[in-house]
């Protein structure tokens, strides 16, 4: 019976890795978000999108064990989310790097492997390979002896992506990583990160504000506003209909020829559709 | 050559040349390690505060006639295990560490005006006095540095990886707050030490611009603590020497070595590397 149960599972179930079941979101005195429930795969594209202090940032603490839900339950590979959780490489927000910190980028990426070890020991030849392995499949291998500090927006992120792709994890997840560049560094960031999910078989979940950069390559979005969370495949959620329910105002959207999405009335147009207002 | 060798063997013919050029050399060391982490950490205003922290300890132990060295000690791990528990970025906290910091300089003041003996022992604990420095001071400061490069080593690359990368380091679990509290206990320790050199106000001459050097001329962590350790070292020793010919306080000569090495690399570092920003 119980070997049937299983099997059964593994069947309908193949690859769901996170699973959340009626989440709410939040502090002792303020909730965030409710009702979230969503289910990601293994190797899936995943956007997070929604307006400002909507509480994007929010999900991945819960995601990393950083905090608690209120009620509800979240599991990644069938455990609640512990803090320390290997198999999650983590791309903190406005990752700012002091001006004044000269370190080389090989250092950065050799401490996520070996900085949990107590104990003194110059780093082993077998993590500096690691280290430089991952700075190459990243195209960042030319900027392993060069400091932090002199690099530009779009170099930073390559080498944290790196950081947090060493320890090889199934899961990313990227806090607007998009923030600060142009949109051909931006394009260009989203490019790698979709060849980092489909070759290395991770799932990456990526806050932004726009989503027309992401769109071609998405398997879902979780869309989060007005203290609710709507997710599916981007063609499901990208609707007015759906739009309207979650802002619970009427909310427009509107298609272009290149498939770019603009929407609009949600009193936060800066978010996304900029290139149809540019 | 032969000159310096004979200045040198005279030198060492006072037993206070000796053990200053022992209690230096010990402290120039911990003092370059720690120091590389205080500038990294972006918290030598921290290390500031718990020097001054310490002059109300070391004044205090004095007026009870207790060796300053174990009010500095008391003071300023107290002090170092505070800032550590107000919050992981308490670091830049400077209101708050500021206030504690006045407030201890005044109690320091009271101390010392209590006190009915020389007022060269304020003198020394503000500006050091390390051509007075005793055999067991010399000992005690032997002992503390054996137990803070034995904490060091043992807390390197997590301390390393978290005075880096904050965020990411949280995020894997690490214990940020014990990390915090241990390396604060760290500074307040060498701090404690490092006062009997160059005392409480000039502490940063040992403790942050060695390190602020090396940071320039390294991207590499290990090189740049190596680094911090031989400026530290070299500031100490050629300052000693100096004054053992030169009527003037040891402590000047340090933080001038000290001082013209920072202006040296910071303009040169600015023209040859086009440091950023």
């Amino acid at each position: 019976m119980s070997v049937i149960q299983s099997e059964t599972l593994s069947v309908t179930m193949p690859s769901r890795i996170i699973i959340a079941e009626n989440v709410v979101a939040g502090y002792r005195d303020k909730i965030v978000w409710r009702d979230a429930s969503f289910a990601i795969g293994r190797g899936e594209f995943v956007a997070v999108i929604g307006p400002n202090g909507a509480g994007k940032t929010t999900l991945f603490r819960l995601l990393l064990g950083l905090q608690q839900p209120i009620n509800g339950t979240i599991k990644i590979f069938n455990t609640r989310p512990k803090r320390g959780n290997p198999q999650i490489g983590y791309v903190p927000q406005r990752h700012i790097i002091d001006s004044e910190t000269n370190i080389e980028c090989l250092e950065l990426v050799r401490l996520a492997i070996s900085g949990k070890r107590w104990g003194f020991s110059l780093f082993s030849q077998k993590d500096c390979q690691m280290a430089l392995d991952t700075l190459r499949a990243v195209g960042a291998a030319e900027l392993a002896h060069q400091s932090l500090s002199a690099l530009s927006g779009g170099e930073l992120q390559r080498i944290f992506l790196a950081e947090a792709l060493v320890s090889n994890p199934n899961i990313l997840l990227l806090d607007e990583p998009l923030s600060n560049l142009d949109i051909r560094r931006g394009k260009e960031l989203v490019q790698l990160v979709n060849n980092v999910v489909r070759s290395r078989n991770v799932t990456a979940f990526l806050v932004a504000h726009d989503i027309n950069p992401l769109l071609p390559f998405l398997d879902n979005v979780i869309y989060i506003a007005n203290g609710k969370v709507a997710t599916g495949k981007p063609k499901e959620v990208l609707t007015s209909k759906r739009l309207t329910d979650l802002y619970g105002v009427h909310v427009e959207v509107m298609r272009d020829s290149k498939g770019n999405v603009a929407i609009i009335g949600t009193g936060t147009e800066d978010h996304h559709g900029d290139e149809l207002y540019d | 050559m032969t000159n310096l060798m004979a200045g040198l063997l005279q030198i060492f013919q006072y037993q206070f040349m000796q053990h200053a050029f022992e209690a230096g050399t010990v402290v120039a060391i911990i003092a370059g390690i720690v120091g590389y982490f205080v500038v990294l950490r972006r918290s030598s205003f921290a290390a500031h505060a718990l020097s001054h922290i310490g002059f109300a300890g070391a004044a205090g132990a004095v007026l009870f006639g207790v060796n300053p060295v174990f009010g500095l000690l008391l003071f300023t791990s107290v002090g170092g295990f505070g800032i550590a528990v107000l919050g992981p970025r308490a670091a830049n906290r400077d209101v708050q560490i500021g206030t504690v910091l006045a407030f201890m300089l005044g109690l320091g003041v009271l101390f010392i005006s209590l006190y009915t003996g020389y007022a060269t022992e304020a003198y020394s604990i503000l500006f050091g006095e390390i051509l007075g420095i005793s055999s067991s001071d010399v000992l005690v400061t032997l002992l503390v540095s054996l137990v803070i490069l034995a904490v060091m080593a043992v807390v390197y690359r997590p301390l390393l990886f978290a005075s880096i990368d904050y965020d990411v380091a949280e995020a894997k679990g690490m214990p940020m707050l014990l990390l915090g509290m241990i390396f604060m206990l760290l500074v307040a320790v060498a701090t404690s030490i490092a006062v009997q050199v160059v005392g409480v106000l000039l502490i940063f001459s040992l403790m942050v611009t060695p390190a602020a050097i090396a940071q320039r001329l390294t991207k590499r962590p290990q090189r740049a603590v190596i680094i911090s350790v031989a400026i530290a070292l070299m500031a100490t020793w050629l300052g000693l020497f100096i004054a053992f010919y030169e009527p003037y306080p040891v402590s000047f000569f340090i933080t001038s070595i000290v001082f013209i090495s920072y202006l040296l690399v910071r303009f040169s570092t600015r023209a040859n590397r086009g440091f950023p920003k």
